[in-house]
Order: C-alpha cells, then sequence, then structure tokens
C-alpha cells in the first residue's frame, strides 16, 4: 500500500507543484546533478559528493542526487527537482551549463549552482576554477621527481577544460627544468573518455614505455586506470581532483586537489545560513579552491627541497610574480 | 508430435508480451535482492512514464529517436544487409543538419528552414551509410565491420569539428552557437516532444510502402531473403546495397532532427547517446515491420524515461540498474524470442484438442 501512496506523491508532485517554490532558509533541501562520470568516480563527481556527505553529517539534512545517463537528462533532472522545490541545486561539470541556462530562466526563485562553468543570470551561483595554477605546482613536482627528464601526461576528454590543465602542467615542467619532454596523450573524443580505467592504464604504460617516470592523469574515472598502471610498473602518478594519494601510497607523487567538496559544501552551508549569493567565484591558489596535496600517504615521496621550492613557486602566484598562462583564455599554450 | 506454427495474432501480439512479462519478472527478482519492493518499482515506472503530460511527452519524445533508428536497421535487415551504424549516421546526419541550420536559419523562414534542416539531416545520413556499402558493393568489405567502425570515425570527426571549428566563439563546452527559432522544430506539448514524432510517423509509412509496395522494396528484400535468386531475377546487388544503406541511413540521420532542431537547439556533442545501437534491438523486437517498430520504440522510451524517473526516487536503483532493466528487455525479447514459442504451441494445441 505503501507503494501506491508513495507514486500517487509522485504523480501529484509532477502535475501540480510546477510552479511551487518553498525558500526557507533554515530548512534547505539541497540536491546534486552529477555530471557524466557519475558520483562514485573517486575524483572529479567524488569530489562534490563528498561536500554534501560532509553536510549531512553535520545537520543531518539528506542531499538528493542524480546520475544522468544522457544529455536530455540533464535538464530534465534540474528541472524536477526545482519542481519538487529542492535548493539549492548543484548541476556538476560544463556540461550542464546550456540545460541550467533553461531551467533556471523557469525558476527564477529557485537557487542553482554550478561548478565548472559561468552561467550569468542572478539565481545561479558560478564556481570556476584555475586548474592551471593547481597543474603548475604538480608539474614543478613531477619535473624535479623524474630521473628519465621524461613526463607523462593523461587527460580525458579532449575539450579546452582539459587542455587547460595539461598547459599549467607543461609550464610547470619547463619552470624546473626546461629541458624536459613532455608525452600527453587524451583518452578520447568523446564523454566516454572519462569512463575508461582500461585504456587509461594502457596510455599511461605506452609512456611508461617510452621512459616516463611521472604521469598525471586528469581524466576523472579514466584516471583510476593511470595510477593503478603506475603502481603495477613501479612508476610515480599524481592524481586530480580529489585527493586520490591513499589510493597507492608509495607511488602517489601527489595530487592536484580542486576543492569541490568546499564548493559544493559551501553552496548548501550559504544556503542554510541565508548568504547564498548569485554570484561568479573563480577560485584559484589564493583562494583555495586548487592545490597541491601533501599528507601521510606521499610525504616519503617529496623532499624538504621540493617542497620548499613548490611553496615557494606558490607564494609568487599567488602575490602575482609568477603568471600562469591560461589555455581558455586563448585557446592556445603559450 | 509435430507442432503448428501459433496463430498470426498470438505470433504478433502474444509472444512479445509473454517475452516482456519474463523480463519483467526476472527484474523483479534482482530489484528485490538488492532490497526494493519491485512492485512498487513497477508502479514508478509506469508512472514516471505515463504518469503525466510531461512524462508522456519525454516518453514519446525518446520513442522518436528509436522509431528513426529502429527503421534505420529493419529497413537494411530487409536486404540481409546488418548495420550497426546507426550511432555514426545519426550523429553526423544531425551533423548535416546543424550546418544547414548555422548557415541558413538568419535567411529562411521556418515553414522553408524546416525542410532544408530535415533534408540536410537526411542527406548526410545517407552518404554515412554509402561509405561502407560502397565497400561492401564494390570490395566485399563486411558492413558490420566497416559500420561499426564509421562510428567511432564519426565520433572523432565530431569532436574535431566541434572543438576546433564549430565551437560558439567564447565557450567552455564544444557546442555551436544557438540555432535561430526559425530553425525550432514545433514543440508539442511537453517540454522535449516535437513535431519530429510525426516525421518519424511518416516514415513508418513510407517505409511500409516501400518495402511491400513497390518493385525496389520487393528486389531489397529478395536479396535478403536469397542474393542468387535475386541475382537470377535479374536484380543488380550492388545498386540494391546501395539504395538500402542509404535509405538506412538517412532514417538514422533523422535521429539529429529530433535532437538538435527540436531540443537542443544547437549542435552539441554526444546527441546520440546509444539509440543508434538501441535501434537494433527496438527492430528485433518489432520484427522488422513498421508498426513492430513504433510498439517497441514506444517500450523502449517508457524503459528510457520510467527508469529515470526510477533512479529519481529510489537511490538504490542507479542508472547502472536502469541499464540492466533494458538490457533484460532486450535479452528475453531479441535474443531469447523463441524461448517462449514451444510453450504457447503447447498450449493453442491443448485448447484445440479439448
Amino acid at each position: 500500500m505503501k507503494g501506491w501512496y508513495v507514486s500517487l506523491l509522485a504523480l501529484v508532485a509532477s502535475v501540480g507543484l510546477a510552479s511551487v517554490n518553498s525558500a526557507h532558509a533554515q530548512t534547505v533541501k539541497p540536491a546534486i546533478v552529477y555530471a557524466n562520470g557519475g558520483k562514485f568516480d573517486k575524483s572529479f563527481n567524488e569530489g562534490v559528493s563528498n561536500g554534501a556527505k560532509r553536510f549531512t553529517a553535520e545537520t543531518r539534512i539528506a542531499v538528493a542526487d542524480f546520475e544522468p545517463s544522457n544529455e536530455t537528462q540533464f535538464e530534465q533532472a534540474q528541472r524536477r527537482f526545482a519542481q519538487r522545490g529542492n535548493e539549492p541545486i548543484i548541476a556538476v561539470g560544463f556540461s550542464q551549463a546550456v540545460a541550467l541556462e533553461k531551467v533556471a530562466k523557469e525558476f527564477p526563485n529557485t537557487h542553482f549552482t554550478i561548478i565548472d562553468s559561468v552561467v550569468k543570470l542572478p539565481n545561479v551561483q558560478s564556481v570556476v576554477f584555475k586548474e592551471h595554477e593547481g597543474s603548475f605546482l604538480v608539474g614543478m613536482l613531477a619535473a624535479m621527481a623524474s630521473k628519465s627528464g621524461k613526463v607523462g601526461f593523461v587527460g580525458g576528454m579532449d575539450i579546452p577544460l582539459i587542455r587547460r590543465f595539461q598547459c599549467g602542467y607543461e609550464q610547470g615542467i619547463k619552470y624546473v627544468n626546461p629541458k624536459a619532454e613532455l608525452i600527453a596523450n587524451m583518452t578520447g573524443t568523446t564523454p566516454a573518455a572519462w569512463t575508461d580505467p582500461g585504456r587509461g592504464a594502457e596510455l599511461a604504460k605506452g609512456q611508461f614505455d617510452r621512459g616516463v617516470d611521472v604521469v598525471y592523469a586528469a581524466a576523472g574515472n579514466t584516471g583510476t586506470g593511470v595510477l593503478q598502471a603506475a603502481k603495477d610498473r613501479g612508476k610515480l602518478a599524481i592524481g586530480v581532483d580529489s585527493n586520490q594519494n591513499y589510493l597507492h601510497p608509495g607511488t602517489m607523487l601527489t595530487s592536484m586537489v580542486k576543492r569541490v567538496d568546499v564548493a559544493s559544501y559551501n553552496s548548501f552551508k550559504a544556503m542554510q545560513n541565508g548568504s547564498w549569493r548569485g554570484d561568479v567565484q573563480v577560485l584559484g591558489l589564493k583562494e583555495g579552491g586548487v592545490d597541491w596535496a601533501y599528507d601521510q600517504y606521499n610525504e616519503k615521496l617529496i623532499t624538504p627541497e621540493m617542497k620548499a621550492r613548490v611553496e615557494a613557486a606558490k607564494a609568487d602566484i599567488i602575490a602575482g610574480k609568477i603568471t600562469v598562462h591560461d589555455y581558455m583564455s586563448n585557446n592556445a599554450c603559450q | 508430435m509435430i507442432r503448428r506454427p501459433l496463430p498470426a495474432w498470438a505470433e504478433i501480439v502474444l509472444l512479445p508480451l509473454v517475452n516482456i512479462a519474463l523480463a519483467f519478472v526476472t527484474v523483479g527478482i534482482i530489484v528485490r535482492i538488492i532490497g526494493v519492493d519491485p512492485l512498487h518499482a513497477l508502479v514508478l515506472l509506469v508512472v514516471g512514464a505515463f504518469g503525466s503530460a510531461e512524462s508522456i511527452g519525454y516518453t514519446l519524445y525518446y520513442a522518436t529517436n528509436f522509431i528513426f533508428t529502429g527503421l534505420a536497421v529493419a529497413v537494411a535487415f530487409h536486404g540481409g544487409l546488418f548495420n550497426i551504424g546507426g550511432e555514426g549516421q545519426a550523429y553526423i546526419g544531425g551533423l548535416g543538419c546543424g550546418l544547414a541550420v548555422l548557415a541558413l536559419d538568419r535567411y529562411l523562414p521556418i515553414w522553408l528552414m524546416i525542410p532544408v534542416g530535415i533534408a540536410a539531416a537526411a542527406l548526410f545520413g545517407a552518404a554515412w551509410a554509402a561509405v561502407p556499402a560502397w565497400l561492401q558493393a564494390w570490395r566485399g568489405s563486411h558492413i558490420v565491420i566497416t559500420t561499426i567502425m564509421f562510428n567511432f570515425v564519426a565520433a572523432a570527426l565530431m569532436v574535431y569539428l566541434m572543438v576546433n571549428v564549430l565551437i560558439a566563439p567564447g565557450s567552455m563546452t564544444p557546442q555551436s552557437r544557438n540555432f535561430e527559432p526559425s530553425a525550432f522544430m514545433p514543440a508539442m506539448g511537453g517540454n522535449a516532444l516535437n513535431l519530429s514524432l510525426a516525421l518519424a510517423l511518416v516514415c513508418c509509412v513510407a517505409v511500409w510502402v516501400f518495402l511491400w509496395h513497390t518493385p525496389w522494396g520487393y528486389a531489397l528484400r529478395t536479396m535478403g531473403h536469397n542474393p542468387e535468386a535475386a541475382v537470377y531475377a535479374g536484380t543488380d546487388l550492388r545498386r540494391m546495397i546501395m539504395l538500402g544503406m542509404c535509405l538506412s541511413g538517412a532514417l538514422a540521420g533523422l535521429v539529429g532532427v529530433n535532437e538538435l532542431m527540436g531540443v537542443h537547439h544547437r549542435i552539441v556533442l554526444d546527441f546520440p547517446a546509444g539509440y543508434g545501437f538501441a535501434g537494433i534491438a527496438v527492430s528485433l523486437m518489432g520484427r522488422n515491420h513498421p508498426l513492430g517498430i513504433v510498439l517497441a520504440a514506444v517500450l523502449f522510451g517508457a524503459l528510457q524515461q520510467g527508469g529515470a524517473e526510477l533512479s529519481f526516487d529510489i537511490p538504490n536503483i542507479t542508472r547502472e540498474m536502469v541499464v540492466v532493466i533494458q538490457g533484460l528487455v532486450i535479452l528475453f525479447s531479441g535474443a531469447l524470442v523463441h524461448l517462449p514459442r514451444p510453450w504457447l504451441q503447447a498450449l493453442f494445441a491443448l485448447r484445440r484438442s479439448s
């Protein structure tokens, strides 16, 4: 009987509540629409999920979520959450921007947050990151840790955003060792490139065979295969988005953390205490939005000199003494 | 004991229903194992697919794609050609549609822009199918291999064009500029459903007329049943392969109309989202007949839409679980299609003897 009741409610909700948006400051009903990689990619999406978990642990407020399986469902899921009175609704990933632009106009009283893209509407908060700055730092570490002078990069889908990671990484490498060689591969040209650890491992092994001894994976779930391959061959790997150092202690040089967890947590928290604002937040090293990860899992791999040098460069970037070129400012790396 | 064939109505209606029922029983057992009440899940699935005007709209919108790709597979299949390339043909069809719109939407009125977009989608889809068809007809390369490889070529080509050429200036996402309203396929209520559904139904009738009421359709089917007999009857097999595959590719290409002119209103990446492959199952399930394909397409559309709603309401049922459900339906109505036939035959024999 309960089943009938719930489905009846769902029916009523889908028909009748289309225009009702309850915005109480204290009783938030947060929701997340994930990107293609899925909630448990141990990387980008999972970072958002971790922020939500932290929020739930502190406030006992459950966070609804949905993993879309095609592009049309981005819009569908955002709208369904808005109809149910969920807010703020976090749209994860740049690919949801266009859908969100449409849905946010339909629900002007509902608050949305988008991560990795900018949607300029009063009821949308946009959170973007300066991935090139964080990638610069891990590039320095890669160049300092490499004995062969050859370092690798495995990107996910070949899009400007991932080229931005690669470009920052390359600048960091050259900053330390202008003669170092970067061997870079993109996993693929379709969104499937985010979810193919097998191919990630093959690409990494191919790079190791060519002399690479440090590889940086910026490929979502595909990256788990890269990190595994590095462990199997005894090479060093650099994780991305979440702190992935714990995955393979001993071969994880560091991780380029992109604090998407902070982004989701802050958005929920701000909604709860009424300080949420529809603005654009650009989070770089200065704001703590990106960083390199140093913890008990990789402290043996990072010598004091390496640490000192990276921290110095970090301070210089924050102070504006070093400018890291952003690939996406002119769609070129120079 | 010789079993008599089933009556036509049982073959067309009863057998598929039994197949679907078997699939749902199996799904029910799996759903039970992961701790969800199967009946509750079934109700959510059905309500999610047909419970409101909005959900019916989404179901029919998905069904539109499945009709196009299902018809594409069926036309080639009647000629004995197994076209696995619907995915790539849909992709390139969308490219053609999008290019036509981007070039002309500022100049043409809607009543001219839409037919031009449709024609461009069909033309590009046909062209993409024509290459494997030519390779099969003149070089003997097997069409299954070449069409599936062309899917990857299409995906790579699209990404190259979207990332380097067609990307809207200043856009972070690889997508083209928005179409002008003159290129919007008129909506039919709901949020995604548009006039492409009518186009799909027209295509169903056209395919039926072509296959069963024209000399070319007859020649194509003859080739499918027995190529030697077709040659003996004076059919040019090469031309028939080209004709069958180009029609097939054109039908698949029309997915681009539903997706780009109907919903996204710009060229986006990866819009075929597996519809091309699902078309194979839709066609198999619909017995390669347009009417059956419409019914199978609605079922697949309902699974897609209801499945999404299901994972919305029950966190235990992830999107992977929805794929399992769809897969089981395909398994039982495609691969295991003949499983219940002997049972039904025995049942009918029993009824006759009593």
